[in-house]
């Protein structure tokens, strides 16, 4: 009798499956990003966690490190020189990219020759590009031969090795993550916006001032952040090209390193990765910044 | 805009067009257009897509060089001067409203431009908000608008600071037909209001005739007639214009002779009167055209007071559509036509197969 009452097991199953199906499809994308996900959390993000733990336990579970860094000379010299460098860097790379996104956008048969010669040091590695400008800035490189060719000077001069060689070489490397974004963003621009402005009266530096600048601000904004945050992060070019006391928080890490001071290393880490992770997230309040992480987005 | 629209500044400029040629890859986007548009006047621009209209207008408005030919502006010519110096108002098709400006300071931005201090640049643009019908929406973002206020705002930008002519390219091809009708007749009002003048581009017939004074109609790159809406709907002086404004029937036939200003013109057999302004030759073969809704059925209770043309013909479909029926027609030798008859329950409807006798009026026959 009871058993004719019941419903069928059959039915409860599907019954309770159905609700797990549905989920089952919308979690589809989270299924699809999984792969990389684990490998991510595998390989990238317990080793960075294991490091950073270094800078509280290695030996003992201490704030000693932390505490160093308020006494370290050597740490507030560096930490200061990279973030000056990355800001100095960060506006040649802003100047020099601006004008070149522009012309890349407004290049019609041009354009894929352009952006080629953008791209081009990409498929190239920082070391070798590093070397070359090592070979272009050196006491006999070309630099130096060219400028005593004209007669602007009568012997070698020291550049390599200098700060100045640092950001010369880190503004050629940074340069296209400056230049994309903010080309990105012009090409967004409804050319007849720029039609209206002077149909009405602007002239082509009014125009550019009250509407191409504005609204390619967002892209100003994700370029100067990318390139900001890629540039405290500078290890190779500073080493190779930069001045041997001029030394950069990464260097200082490897530095550190090197002696096998590991947890004071670890603890540099942390500080770089805050800072970076700081500005990102105090970037994200900057009026049209908020924007760039809407538009990259979409 | 009121007082301060009418005080001189409030007449229109006059436009004139010479030989204006424009070349894209050695295609004549716009090939030889003269054309003179008076002071004041509401004149459209109307043609299919690619026929050379809005290349005309982008030319005057300056985004465009001319590859030959003069545009002048009361007599001067602006070939030379950059579009920002020609004080031009301009409404776009897609409205180029500033997305990170409001209402207000896109209706302000040519004042700015122009060096007006703050407290007159509000006045004007609480001004050309009233004008437009769109008060108290100063503080809104353009995407905060619906398509018909977004271009009420594009059009109170376009005329806040006086421009004494407004080019309008197909301002209304993106909305819907209620709210298109309903501008159209803004667009004449604001037109009288203003007193400036207005050059409208449109591939929209209905749109021009309704709202034009007159009509220039563009082909291939050339202007193919220039004349008020009567005049291309009544007497087009070309195959295209013909066919292009409304609907026509168009007739072979072979000039006999001339009376006058009428052309005697045989056709099918049977003697056609037309008018024709030239002088053809006899013996010419020729077309001649007429529009349906002027067509009759010969034994249908309607008297003719006017000379009549009159045709034997076929009927080969028939169509109810409510307030008229519309009839396709063959003559005997095989030139289709089409009628358009009002419906009425007294008027006995044609068969398909049918012989009928279809009368019209001489003056409603033009050779083209």
């Amino acid at each position: 009798m009871s058993e004719i009452t019941q419903p069928s097991p059959v039915a409860v199953s599907l019954g309770a499956v159905r609700p797990l199906l549905l989920n089952w499809r919308r979690h589809v994308p989270l299924l699809l990003v999984a792969p990389l996900l684990i490998y991510m959390l595998v390989l990238y993000a317990l080793p960075v966690l294991a490091m950073l733990l270094r800078s509280l336990n290695d030996p003992t579970w201490t704030l000693s490190h932390y505490a160093a860094l308020f006494e370290d000379v050597v740490f507030a010299k560096t930490f200061w020189i990279t973030f000056n460098t990355s800001i100095t860097v960060t506006l040649g790379c802003l100047i020099l990219g601006y004008p070149v996104a522009m012309g890349l956008v407004r290049a019609k048969t041009m354009a894929p020759f352009i952006l080629v010669i953008i791209l081009l040091p990409f498929w190239t590695s920082v070391l070798v590009r590093s070397y070359a400008w090592m070979v272009l800035l050196g006491r006999h490189g070309l630099v130096n031969e060219g400028l005593i060719a004209l007669g602007m000077i009568d012997r070698p001069i020291r550049i390599l090795n200098t700060p100045l060689a640092t950001q010369i070489a880190m503004i050629h490397i940074l340069l296209p993550y400056m230049i994309l974004p903010i080309a990105n963003a012009l090409r967004q621009i409804d050319p007849s916006l720029i039609r209206a402005a002077s149909g009405l009266g602007a002239t082509p530096f009014m125009t550019f001032r009250q509407v191409i600048l504005p609204l390619s601000m967002s892209g100003v904004a994700a370029g100067t952040l990318l390139t900001f945050v890629l540039a405290l992060g500078f290890y190779i070019t500073p080493a190779m090209v930069g001045g041997p006391r001029d030394i950069t928080l990464s260097m200082l890490i490897a530095q550190q390193v090197d002696q096998l001071n590991w947890g004071y290393a670890a603890t540099l880490s942390a500080v770089l990765l805050a800072t970076a992770l700081a500005i990102l997230a105090a970037a994200r309040h900057l009026p049209g910044v908020g924007n760039a992480f809407k538009t990259s987005m979409r | 805009m009121g007082e301060s629209g009418m005080n001189g500044a409030g007449r229109g400029a006059s436009v004139t067009l010479a030989d204006l040629v424009k070349k894209y890859d050695r295609v004549n986007a716009v090939d030889g257009v003269s054309l003179d548009i008076r002071s004041g006047e509401f004149l459209t621009l109307l043609g299919p897509s690619g026929s050379g209209k809005t290349s005309t207008l982008m030319m005057i408005a300056g985004f465009e060089m001319p590859t030959a030919g003069d545009i002048s502006i009361d007599g001067q010519s602006v070939v030379a001067m950059p579009p920002y110096r020609r004080n031009i108002g301009m409404v776009f098709q897609n409205y180029a409203l500033f997305p990170h400006l409001t209402v207000e300071e896109n209706i302000g931005f040519p004042l700015k431009q122009r060096g007006l201090p703050k407290a007159e640049r509000a006045r004007l643009v609480a001004e050309a908000l009233d004008l437009v019908h769109l008060p108290g929406y100063g503080a809104r973002y353009p995407r905060q608008l619906s398509g018909g206020q977004q271009q009420r705002v594009a059009v109170a930008r376009a005329v806040v600071f006086k421009p004494r002519l407004l080019l309008m390219d197909e301002p209304l091809g993106a909305l819907d037909k209620q709210l298109r009708e309903n501008l159209q007749l803004e667009m004449r009002r604001l037109h009288a209001d203003l007193g400036i003048t207005f050059i409208y581009v449109t591939h929209d017939q209905e749109e021009a005739l309704t709202m034009s004074d007159r009509i220039a109609v563009m082909n291939d790159g050339k202007v193919a007639q220039v004349g008020s809406p009567e005049d291309l709907y009544d007497r087009p002086t070309d195959r295209f214009v013909a066919g292009f404004i409304g609907e026509s029937n168009f007739l072979p036939a072979i000039v006999r002779g001339m009376e006058d200003d009428v052309v005697i013109a045989e056709c099918d057999g049977a003697i056609i009167r037309a008018m024709c302004p030239g002088r053809p030759a006899s013996g010419d073969k020729v077309t001649l055209t007429t529009r349906p809704e002027r067509l009759r059925f010969a034994d249908s209770a309607w008297n003719a007071t006017t000379p009549q043309n009159r045709l034997s013909v076929t009927v080969t479909e028939a169509v109810f559509a409510g307030e008229r029926c519309r009839y396709m027609l063959q003559a005997g030798d095989g030139t289709s036509m089409v009628l358009k008859e009002p419906s009425s329950a007294a008027i006995r409807r044609r068969a398909i197969g049918e012989r009928a006798e279809i009368s019209w009026s001489v003056a409603d026959t033009i050779l083209v």
